[in-house]
């Protein structure tokens, strides 16, 4: 299987980190970056990367399974998050979910048929102050509104980049 | 050994090394603390939460697989709350646990039916619905049932620590936690079948036993197994005169609770739908059966007419037979028949390397050297595929010792993923790579040598020399290939040394030489195969073949003798590193007889009794006492656990014969000719792929 160039240099980063034969700590850094370039972590990726940490990839595959981060069904281009937890609850983060489930036609770890979004209710993400948080991919969004949530989906349905929709601003953290 | 420490167990004061688990502590000391995924020899997992115990001045409980003693403390397991947490845990497992107990393998020898009955609640709260999964078949031996998995993770760590192998691996999380083969929907690995003994319930069990008997209906046969020279100790548990499983949960052997695919399932040769049960003679060209006491008539006449004339007669010998029957055999060639040409199968040269050693004692490796010896040099052998149990005492002394391993091999081997040094080398250029290790190994405290069919000759006592230089207490290990290749020299099989290695001044003719000679009068093939890649030269000969199956040299045979099994015998066997151990009958095979039988019956045929003695296993291993140097060992001693003979210490006097030696080097899924009839061996896909 091959990656980017940019992909390699970062895994000849991670083993470096490690001594030689303590190679499998790798695993994890490696599986998340490759998720991000592959959108999902197949058998293929699996294999790669059991092969690089020298370990067997049964054992990479305990890890996937085990952290609810590392995706093996393809995701969307965004992957939109939605907290659920205690403090977004409260605030009405349970209606978020909803509201993006109904809007999108799909539910928890689904992806809509044209592959551009995947939705999850997620557990806390640690942006309780800023509640009900939605997360895009890596970007957080703070103190969602139902009219916000339509907008964002709205734009990302219709292929925009999230910084290009109007009327909803990205946090800066 | 770390200092003794003092503390106290509910109420009572007890001295432990400092550092040793709380569970072992109490354990040593009678008190019982419950566990599932605490397994001794295994790395720690502190997942099943039943071994919480109350410690004075900790504010939780804690758990005792994972709590090492120190001086002063106190450390209570009968209270109340260690109690309810006991129950707590057991209710939380009996969650999705299906209570299928009476439809379960596992009923009535399960871990977690006797830790409810014990420690459980009367009844449980919960009424949601249990998570189900479908039940999985992974390979031949093996079955998974997810829902009656309690995660004690003993699995993948007897596979992953215990064979090196890792096939199987814990997927997802939670409650929704299964295990996992390495190959997405099936195994492949050593089918060992560890990871179903060790299960504590009954989510893996094991395909050739699944729903053929309730545990409490077996008898269980403590035997040896009949396979490879490793000499595993395997229960049988027999029902109806039926073998229907193979474990050896006792820990009695010298294997304790080992067994490869061979000893665990491979015992189903025993009831292969080819076994022979009647005599079978030629007639008008064609083998036909025929009555026991016209078989012995006509072997007798035969036999005796050929002595009177002075024919050549020649002996083959089984390298699965027991002592007894070698001894009985070779007594028969030399005394009845008045010929040295008897010969065996040989797989290693212990004749060398006894020879080597003369002057010397406690030079020759036993099992438990494996374990405890600081360092191991394997030279030629692809040990954990020919040799598993040796390989698992290995590793395991790698893991619980720190012990250095030394591979000096052609290809790779398993050994290598954590041997301190593997030197490849091309095959016959063994000997030449030790100089290599010499500086590696004699730093090292002590040494185990053990070698294939690689070294032989004078290249053993090269190895000895070697080993000798070293300045390092070393002990030795000549591998041979099956259950009683070593009992098969030692009892005098071969055309040049009698029993107990007694050189026999006029040697006869060798398995080769018989073969190849044209005017060879009659041939007695007694459990061995010597036609399977040859021919026999002399078209003429009587041949009298004893044997399980029609083998191509029983085809050949003038009349062949149905011969029971080791699992149908008794006897004694000895291993490959000398240890002799207990064959116990499990089962019968209706119309086949003993070979001791056989050959005492011939013998009476002929009228050679008296001299021959009676064909009982324990007059005939009374004699070998008497007779074969090292074998003065009482049988109440074998009985109950193996024993090492002590081979000759004084010069054996032949002639090294190298070329006789030659192992077959069957893997884990091949056995000799005993391996096509057996159909686990032959189903596993692993077994399938090695052919």
């Amino acid at each position: 299987m091959t990656f980017s160039p940019e992909l390699e240099a970062q895994f000849e980063k991670f083993l470096a980190k490690y001594p030689a034969d303590k190679k499998r700590s790798a695993v994890i850094p490696m599986l998340v970056y490759a998720q991000d370039e592959t959108h999902a972590i197949t058998q293929e990726v699996i294999e790669e990367v059991a092969k690089r940490c020298g370990v067997t990839p049964l054992q990479v595959d305990e890890v996937v399974g085990f952290y609810s981060m590392l995706h093996k069904k393809p995701q969307g281009t965004y992957h939109v998050q939605v907290c659920t937890n205690i403090s977004c609850l409260i605030v009405g983060g349970e209606e978020i979910w909803n509201q993006a489930c109904h809007k999108l036609g799909i539910g928890h770890k689904q992806t809509t048929a044209d592959g551009r979004i995947s939705l999850e209710e997620v557990e806390c993400m640690g942006a309780c102050s800023w509640a009900p948080a939605v997360q895009v991919n890596y970007d957080f969004y703070h103190f969602v509104t139902p009219s916000q949530l339509d907008k964002l989906l709205d734009g990302l349905s219709a292929g925009k980049k999230p910084d290009e929709i109007a009327g909803v601003k990205r946090a800066s953290c | 050994m770390a200092d003794l420490v003092k503390f106290t167990i509910n109420g009572r004061e007890i001295e432990a090394p400092a550092g040793m688990l709380a569970i072992e502590a109490a354990k040593q000391n009678g008190i019982e603390i419950p566990s599932f995924c605490y397994y001794e020899g295994y790395s720690l997992q502190a997942a099943c939460r039943m071994c919480l115990v109350e410690v004075e001045k900790m504010p939780k409980m804690q758990v005792a697989c994972t709590l090492p003693v120190a001086a002063g403390m106190v450390i209570r397991t009968e209270t109340d709350q260690v109690k309810l947490a006991r129950k707590s845990t057991l209710e939380f497992l009996l969650t999705n646990h299906p209570l299928d107990c009476p439809v379960c393998d596992k009923g009535g020898e399960c871990e977690l039916q006797d830790m409810v009955f014990k420690y459980g609640a009367g009844e449980s709260r919960y009424v949601e619905a249990k998570i189900h999964v479908d039940e999985q078949q992974w390979s031949p031996v093996v079955f998974y049932d997810g829902p009656r998995c309690i995660l004690c993770f003993r699995c993948v760590r007897a596979c992953d620590e215990g064979m090196g192998v890792g096939a199987l691996g814990v997927v997802n999380r939670g409650a929704m936690s299964l295990i996992a083969p390495n190959k997405g929907d099936h195994l492949e690995c050593d089918e060992c079948g560890q990871c179903i003994d060790i299960c504590p319930v009954g989510a893996l069990t094991s395909g050739p036993y699944r729903y053929l008997t309730r545990p409490w209906e077996m008898d269980h046969i403590g035997t040896i197994c009949t396979h490879c020279s490793d000499g595993c100790k395997t229960t049988l548990g027999v029902r109806n005169d039926e073998i229907v499983r193979g474990n050896n949960r006792d820990r009695s052997g010298v294997n304790g609770e080992f067994l490869c695919v061979k000893g665990r399932y491979a015992f189903d040769f025993n009831k292969h739908a080819e076994r022979l049960q009647s005599p079978m003679m030629r007639v008008n060209g064609k083998l036909e059966e025929v009555s026991w006491s016209k078989a012995l008539e006509t072997i007798a006449n035969k036999f005796g007419e050929i002595r009177s004339r002075g024919g050549k007669f020649g002996v083959i010998g089984s390298n699965h037979t027991t002592n007894e029957e070698n001894y009985y055999l070779q007594k028969f060639a030399r005394q009845g028949l008045g010929t040295n040409s008897i010969d065996h199968h040989r797989t290693g040269d212990v004749v060398t390397l006894v020879d080597a050693l003369s002057g010397t004692t406690g030079r020759l490796a036993n099992s438990a050297d494996f374990y405890e010896r600081k360092a191991v040099l394997v030279i030629g052998s692809d040990f954990s595929v020919e040799h598993p149990f040796l390989a698992f005492q290995a590793r395991a002394n790698f893991r619980h010792h720190e012990a250095h391993i030394y591979t000096v091999t052609a290809e790779p081997v398993r050994e290598d993923n954590y041997a301190a040094r593997s030197v490849r080398v091309a095959k016959g250029e063994e000997l030449g790579a030790l100089e290599g290790l010499r500086e590696a190994l004699a730093a090292e405290p002590d040494l185990v040598i053990v070698f294939d069919d690689s070294i032989k000759g004078d290249k053993v006592r090269s190895v000895v020399e070697f080993g000798q230089s070293l300045g390092i207490p070393v002990s030795y290990c000549a591998l041979v290939d099956y259950s009683n290749s070593r009992g098969a020299i030692d009892m005098g099989l071969a055309p040049e040394i009698g029993p107990g290695y007694h050189a026999t001044g006029q040697p006869g003719m060798s398995m080769n030489d018989m073969l190849a000679a044209a005017d060879l009068a009659a041939l007695w093939v007694v459990g061995a195969n010597p036609l399977e890649n040859a021919k026999l030269a002399a078209s003429k000969a009587f041949v009298v073949v004893q044997d399980l199956f029609l083998t191509e040299t029983a085809q050949r045979a003038d009349v062949v003798l149905p011969a029971a099994s080791a699992y149908e015998k008794n006897g004694t066997v000895t291993n490959g590193r000398g240890e002799v151990q207990r064959l116990k009958r499990a089962s019968a095979t209706m119309g086949a007889k003993t070979d001791l039988e056989i050959i005492g019956l011939i013998a009476k045929e002929m009228g050679l009794a008296p001299m021959m003695g009676p064909w009982l296993p324990e007059t005939v291993y009374a004699e070998i006492r008497k007779t074969v140097k090292g074998y003065d060992i009482p049988l109440p001693l074998v009985t109950i656990g193996a024993q090492q003979s002590t081979p000759v210490n004084g010069r054996v006097g032949v002639e090294s014969r190298p070329d006789l030696v030659r192992s077959e080097h069957n893997n884990l899924f091949e056995s000799g000719t005993l391996g096509r009839y057996s159909q686990v061996l032959n189903t596993v896909i692993e077994g399938r792929q090695s052919r």
